[in-house]
């Protein structure tokens, strides 16, 4: 009988060992030297406050977990059978009104107090409207692949969004309208804020201030179909300058270059016109990513590979080598045609 | 009511050729042999799901892994989930129900033993037909292929623009058909336990098992119309041109996850419900107490049987609802919890000043414990929407629902299997075998769900084929991989367990547990008319009373 009681010892102990194992892991570096998506380390406004949040439900959470957890464990010990046990059955007790009047009041008082600190959040979140020096962008999921078109800005880009960084004393937040070309998507930055859905016929909204320049990545959070997974989200935060920059270099028309005409011709007499669009040329279609500025991105296939000329013969050739299932179609192109449509692609800045 | 009243029937059954004896399992209507087969059905699926999660994980062990194609790897997570709730956890909780709730309450059988038999049928048809995906949902002549919209098959994914071929088809069917079985069982339940009692049994004093059963029926009934109209919906816009769900042309996909969770959420209790009823009957017997506070119990069940209606919309947190409809299911989601904390502190209770036998049905039930309070926990979390607008949709949810399914509700169902393995087998298993599952299965468990939170909060999403290196997730998933492995040995040593005890185990005994509900008033295997005479009861606990003659329960209850 010693050698049970001690077995189950082990099992309680060796929980409480894991659980504290892994809170430790997620909750001991809220730098994003952990995760480039760690939600406890936030750099915006919504995310903060949801981080704030967080850890206060954690705490009250953890809190019940521990008492509850030594009540069950002591009781578990010390009331198991013991070795010299006289075979006679334990008083038999049948409840106790009183103490189901504490233990459903406590966790009811409880229940109050995280539904207010969380209503409180929701307001903050979902109750802000755009000020003066909000920057306005849609969002829309494709399968598989972001388009961002900035409607006050005349821009549109496709996979890479750009947006300002924003301070406490001026602050320029973007706010993004969401919508779904197709499937349901959702859009996660987790350093930037909380997830919302891109959902076909019900327009979505969400906001973001960014507080610090950097590179954001995230990816689809909602089972849009075969290459959900590789529906990467990349958001650079610019300081204003920088970011003027980039809108004004984004508003040009594409670079026109004689020695690539040849390729030019290949992508304006294929199906790639169908599909892609480069201002200032008859390409203009609107399924696939906008070209007009390619090579200002640093990746291609929604972040599924880095925007390099080899990756991007490769992708032209084949798209199911990077991204098997994604709705571009392979070109059937001779080596000569590759080589001439990825020189032009390669003058897209 | 010796053993030897069985011997001369059972001689009989064995000489009879096998076709006969298999027609006679066809063709049964009694509630005991349906029991058992909606078990043995679900524990097949549960080899079949089981091995599709192994693929999963698999996959996963590392970033870019190519061990499976992206289309395999979403066919796997849909039927993987598909199965596991449709086609595992809902027939062997009603395979437990069948057996068990007619023998509780002093019946002879079920109340239309052929609504039974059908219900059984329309189930195990369900679920054939679902795998019949994998030959037949290209068209029967060509390959076919399995649902890849996964378990909750949100629109517009599902409609015939992004799912051509038949294989939503065969989900939706599936569906449907196995849900007018789970429909029939419930109706069956509910008159059963309200119409069937023995004489002396008012519903204030029925084993807790009933009580709790009687509100999963009821939550069944209400949760899986909805579910069933949503399928219909979805077929009408398939194929008879409608437009419920179809999003360009004035359709909602919104809708639809009302639809679907309409029916999930309650799902959850309905899957949770009789989980809750093995720990009310295992508890108290390896405690040698009483349950605690039975009447705050039945009201704490009836009470999230209530709310549970009312909470669905926590699982569409993120797709923009409104600040005001999401503060409302912040609260109703929350209030769910102090009914259930109520239970566990009743459990608790009841342990409280006994004297518990660690026997392995009792060593489920305790890790049960541990491991719903866990869960709730992470529920309750997850009831906080902001909080969710990050954890919802990504591995941290993964790893709370499985907490509560594997961690709760399977833990608690293999209780449930060794305790009243000796009463439908006849047969005692073996400890040291069920030991050595409860341990393999524990270590794999807790590999696998307690890392599994991890690289959610590190921002991983669910239903990903791949991930990229350099996010922090490598480590943690190839843990949970790990685990993995424990529970598949845990799993087998289990059926080897049920295997062999059936033919070499000891004989049971009608009352192997000293235990005080009426099945263990009846031989082992029960006789097909269950008891010899109706037995009439003063008490919860009429075995109690009958082995404490000068000290029963009915002068205090």
């Amino acid at each position: 009988m010693r050698s049970r009681g001690s077995s189950n010892w082990l099992v309680l102990l060796s929980q409480v060992v894991v659980w504290i194992c892994g809170a430790a892991a997620a909750f001991a570096d809220t730098s994003p030297t952990l995760s480039p998506t760690n939600i406890f380390a936030p750099a915006s406004t919504p995310a903060k406050s949801i981080f704030e949040l967080s850890l206060f439900v954690l705490a009250v959470t953890g809190a019940i977990f521990l008492v509850v957890f030594t009540l069950l464990l002591y009781s578990v010990v010390k009331f198991r059978k013991r070795e010299n046990d006289d075979g006679r059955e334990p008083p038999q007790v049948y409840g106790s009104n009183q103490v189901e009047l504490a233990w459903t009041i406590i966790p009811i008082l409880i229940v109050v107090a995280l539904f207010m600190a969380t209503a409180r959040v929701i307001a903050i979140v979902q109750k802000t409207t755009p000020s003066g020096n909000a920057i306005a962008v849609t969002a829309i999921g494709h399968q598989f692949w972001w388009e961002y078109r900035y409607p006050d800005l005349g821009v549109v880009t496709a996979n890479e969004l750009h947006v300002p960084v924003s301070n406490p004393v001026h602050p320029t937040p973007t706010f993004i309208k969401l919508l779904s070309a197709d499937t349901d998507h959702s859009f996660w930055v987790p350093r930037l804020g909380g997830k919302t859905d891109l959902i076909p016929n019900h327009p979505n909204t969400m906001w973001i201030d960014p507080q610090e320049t950097g590179v954001y990545l995230g990816q689809c959070a909602q089972y849009c179909g075969t290459q959900h997974a590789k529906m990467l989200l990349r958001v650079y935060v610019h300081s204003k300058d920088e970011f003027d920059r980039w809108i004004r270099q984004q508003r040009q028309p594409a670079f026109v270059n004689d020695a690539v005409s040849q390729g030019q011709r290949i992508f304006e007499t294929t199906a790639c016109i169908n599909c892609h669009t480069v201002s200032g040329t008859v390409a203009n279609g609107r399924f696939g990513p906008d070209l007009t500025h390619l090579m200002s991105r640093d990746t291609i296939a929604a972040g599924a590979a880095p925007n390099t000329p080899e990756n991007l013969r490769l992708w032209i050739r084949n798209p199911n080598t990077i991204k098997p299932g994604s709705l571009m179609p392979a070109m059937e192109l001779n080596e000569q045609e590759l080589d001439a449509l990825t020189a032009y692609l390669e003058t897209l800045r | 009511m010796s053993t030897d009243a069985l011997a001369l029937p059972r001689t009989e059954l064995a000489s009879r050729p096998i076709v006969a004896r298999l027609h006679d399992w066809v063709t049964t209507v009694d509630h005991k042999r349906l029991g058992i087969l909606y078990i043995i059905y679900a524990l097949v699926f549960l080899l079949i799901a089981g091995i599709e999660a192994t693929v999963i994980r698999i996959q996963l062990i590392r970033p870019h892994n190519d061990f499976v194609s992206p289309p395999v790897f979403n066919r796997m997570f849909t039927m993987h989930g598909t199965t596991m709730i449709f086609f595992v956890v809902m027939p062997v909780l009603f395979g437990f129900a069948n057996y068990l709730i007619p023998l509780m309450i002093g019946a002879r059988d079920m109340a239309f033993p052929r609504l039974n038999a059908f219900s059984f049928w329309m189930t195990t048809f369900g679920g054939l037909l679902l795998y019949f995906s994998l030959v037949g949902a290209n068209g029967l002549y060509g390959a076919g292929n399995a649902p890849d919209v996964g378990w909750f098959a949100y629109a517009p994914l599902t409609s015939r623009t992004f799912s051509v071929g038949h294989s939503t088809d065969f989900w939706t069917l599936a569906l449907l058909v196995s849900g007018f079985g789970s429909i029939g069982t419930a109706i069956n339940i509910v008159a059963t336990v309200l119409c069937m009692r023995c004489p002396g049994m008012t519903l204030a004093k029925m084993p807790l098992f009933a009580w709790l059963n009687l509100v999963m029926a009821g939550l069944v009934i209400l949760a899986v119309s909805p579910l069933t109209a949503a399928q219909i919906m979805l077929l009408i816009d398939r194929y008879l041109g409608g437009h419920f769900f179809d999003t360009q042309a004035g359709g909602s996909a919104v809708i639809w996850m009302h639809f679907f969770w309409i029916f999930g959420h309650p799902e959850v209790y309905v899957l949770v419900l009789p989980a809750f009823a093995f720990v009310s009957e295992i508890i108290p017997v390896f405690s040698r107490k009483p349950i605690f506070g039975y009447s705050v119990m039945v009201g704490a069940t009836v009470a999230i049987g209530f709310i549970s209606m009312s909470v669905w919309a926590h699982h569409m947190f993120t797709v923009g609802m409104g600040a005001n409809v999401n503060t409302f299911f912040v609260l109703s989601t929350m209030a769910i919890a102090v009914p259930t904390g109520i239970k566990i502190f009743n459990w608790l209770a009841t342990m409280w000043g006994g004297k518990i036998e660690f026997k392995t049905p009792m060593l489920f039930c305790i890790a049960f414990l541990f491991q719903f309070l866990a869960a709730g926990l992470t529920g309750v979390m997850l009831s906080v929407a902001p909080f969710t607008w990050h954890l919802g949709n990504s591995y941290f949810v993964v790893a709370h629902f499985h907490y509560v399914i594997v961690g709760g509700i399977l833990f608690a169902l293999f209780g449930a299997f060794y305790y009243w393995f000796p009463k439908m087998s006849g047969k005692m298993y073996s400890e040291t075998l069920g030991r050595l599952h409860f341990w393999l299965f524990f270590i794999g468990f807790h590999l696998t769900f307690d890392f599994m939170h991890i690289p959610g909060l590190l921002g991983m999403p669910r239903r990903i084929y791949t991930y990229e290196p350099g996010r922090g997730w490598d480590t943690w998933n190839f843990i949970v991989t790990i685990g993995v492995f424990f529970q598949a040995a845990g799993i087998l040593v289990f059926l080897g367990n049920l295997l062999w005890s059936y033919f070499r185990g000891k004989a049971a005994g009608s009352d192997p547990w000293d235990a005080w509900t009426l099945e263990w008033s009846t031989n082992s295997p029960p006789p097909a008319y269950n008891f010899a005479s109706i037995p009439v009861i003063k008490s919860r606990r009429p075995l109690w009373d009958l082995k404490h003659p000068a000290d029963p329960d009915w002068k205090y209850e």
